[in-house]
């Protein structure tokens, strides 16, 4: 049984057909089609303003890969330019392979290359650091929380070190929908109130950040980088395999299984959601030590450090969420625990 | 009787990880009563190329969701999924979206 024909061109047979629409397309329209829509994605959203100077968070997987390529090729309409930035988070064996793909890409598409590191942006704290600190903590599981933060930050850093007026991550539509789960499974309102969107628009003096992938499923994404021939790193974090996301990614894909539009449905109910006054989250100030948006005395960052530096990596996230300087006595019996820190997405 | 068929089995996307790295394997379905489709593919793969974790990638009779086939380059979904037959000289590619980002 052949293909069918592309209900585009009508010439080629089709290569795939799309989750959202159930459209089939052969590879040359879908990847025309793929553009286009993140092209649409930037231009409606005003993410991108012409001369723009746009950091890529590139970590060398499937999705900053796409992305950076498709920036690339819709840059001359966009009347951008682009830089790629990486973070080397110090996790040995794991992060080397993923930089050697990242310098790879900057060659072929003629790309300044920017690496920042942990352990030089963060007082010698290297993610493998960080999670010998946090083993036997019963705080392992945190591994990606951690490191989200501290990505995060890196990414900021980095982004201003190359003069960027605004950050692109790779983040897709299945990456959005996980999160929303996560922060439906904590009932964590207030990252609930805050996903929806494109992204940030730049309080506090951070740099805007945007998504332009966020409506693109995975599987599209990957397809993307299969027809376009990407070269992409794609083995597993060793630290992932511990992190929560992985259920919200299982029962996700279940979900998407039974009704493949799940997905995107998942990200527009975020963006549609309106919580009750009570249960937004209050408004932003800064943070006393680095002046990075904070809804406490430190950034979330700050925050992290000043745990690990003191030996007690447990109150940077989850309890210490309460801040530093509000730190209730530990480990009191019938002290249950509090809703912990939400994870931020793992990869960008 | 089927004949026996020579096919390409292909992983890539992180999913070559649980068949010892390797993307790329050759192989040759001996003849049997029913034509090979891809469900009885899976039982193959599982009982002759799969290395470690089959939980990974399999998971009932069909691939862990998440895991994408394409057959000579096509979306399975186009092709019938489990029941598409499998011809001599095909390439069936399994790529996994659920590594890395």
């Amino acid at each position: 049984m052949p293909a069918p024909p592309c209900t585009s061109c009508h010439a080629a047979r089709a290569a795939l057909r799309r989750p959202r629409s159930g459209q089939a397309l052969c590879g040359a329209c879908f990847c025309a089609a793929f553009e286009a829509e993140v092209l649409h994605t930037v231009l409606a959203g005003r993410l991108l303003p012409p001369n723009a100077v746009v950091a890529v968070g590139a970590s060398g997987g499937k999705d900053s890969t796409v992305l950076a390529h498709v920036l690339r090729e819709l840059s001359p309409r966009l009347g951008i330019s682009l830089h790629l930035v990486a973070v080397d988070e110090g996790i040995g064996g794991y992060r080397d392979a993923a930089l050697a793909a990242v310098k790879r890409q900057a060659a072929r598409w003629e790309l300044p290359l920017t690496i920042v590191a942990y352990a030089d942006l963060f007082g010698g704290w290297t993610m493998d650091a960080v999670a010998r600190s946090t083993a036997g903590s019963g705080r392992s599981r945190s591994c990606c929380t951690f490191c989200g933060v501290l990505r995060r930050r890196a990414l900021e850093e980095g982004a201003r070190r190359v003069g960027a007026t605004h950050i692109v991550t790779g983040h897709n539509a299945d990456d959005m929908a996980e999160t929303v789960l996560m922060n439906f499974l904590r009932g964590d309102a207030g990252r609930l109130a805050r996903g929806g969107g494109l992204g940030s628009p730049g309080e506090g003096g951070a740099l805007p950040r945007c998504r332009p992938l966020q409506f693109a499923s995975q599987k599209e994404v990957v397809l993307y980088a299969h027809f376009r021939r990407l070269d992409y790193f794609s083995e597993e974090c060793v630290y992932a395999p511990e992190a929560f996301r992985g259920h919200a990614r299982d029962l996700l894909k279940r979900l998407e299984a039974a009704r493949p539009s799940a997905v995107l449905d998942l990200v527009h109910s975020a963006e549609r959601l309106a919580l009750v006054p009570a249960a937004r989250p209050p408004r932003p100030g800064s943070c006393s030590r680095c002046g990075a948006l904070a809804s406490r005395d430190l950034c979330q960052a700050c925050a992290l450090l000043d745990g690990l530096n003191r030996g007690r990596p447990r109150l940077a996230i989850g309890k210490g969420r309460r801040g530093l300087g509000e730190e209730g006595p530990q480990g009191a019996p019938g002290d249950r625990a509090q809703p912990p820190a939400s994870e931020t997405i793992p990869a960008f | 009787m089927a004949a026996p068929l020579s096919v390409e089995v292909e992983f890539g996307g992180g999913a070559e990880l649980l068949f010892d790295g390797v993307k790329k394997h050759q192989v040759t379905l001996p003849g049997q009563e029913e034509p090979w489709d891809i469900r009885n593919l899976l039982v193959w793969i599982k009982k002759n190329l799969l290395k470690e974790r089959p939980e990974l990638f399999i998971q009932g009779d069909s691939v862990r969701p998440g895991i994408l086939v394409l057959i000579n380059d096509a979306d399975w979904e186009l092709l019938g999924e489990l029941d598409y037959q499998l011809q001599d000289q095909d390439t069936i590619l399994f790529i996994s979206t659920l590594h890395g980002g």
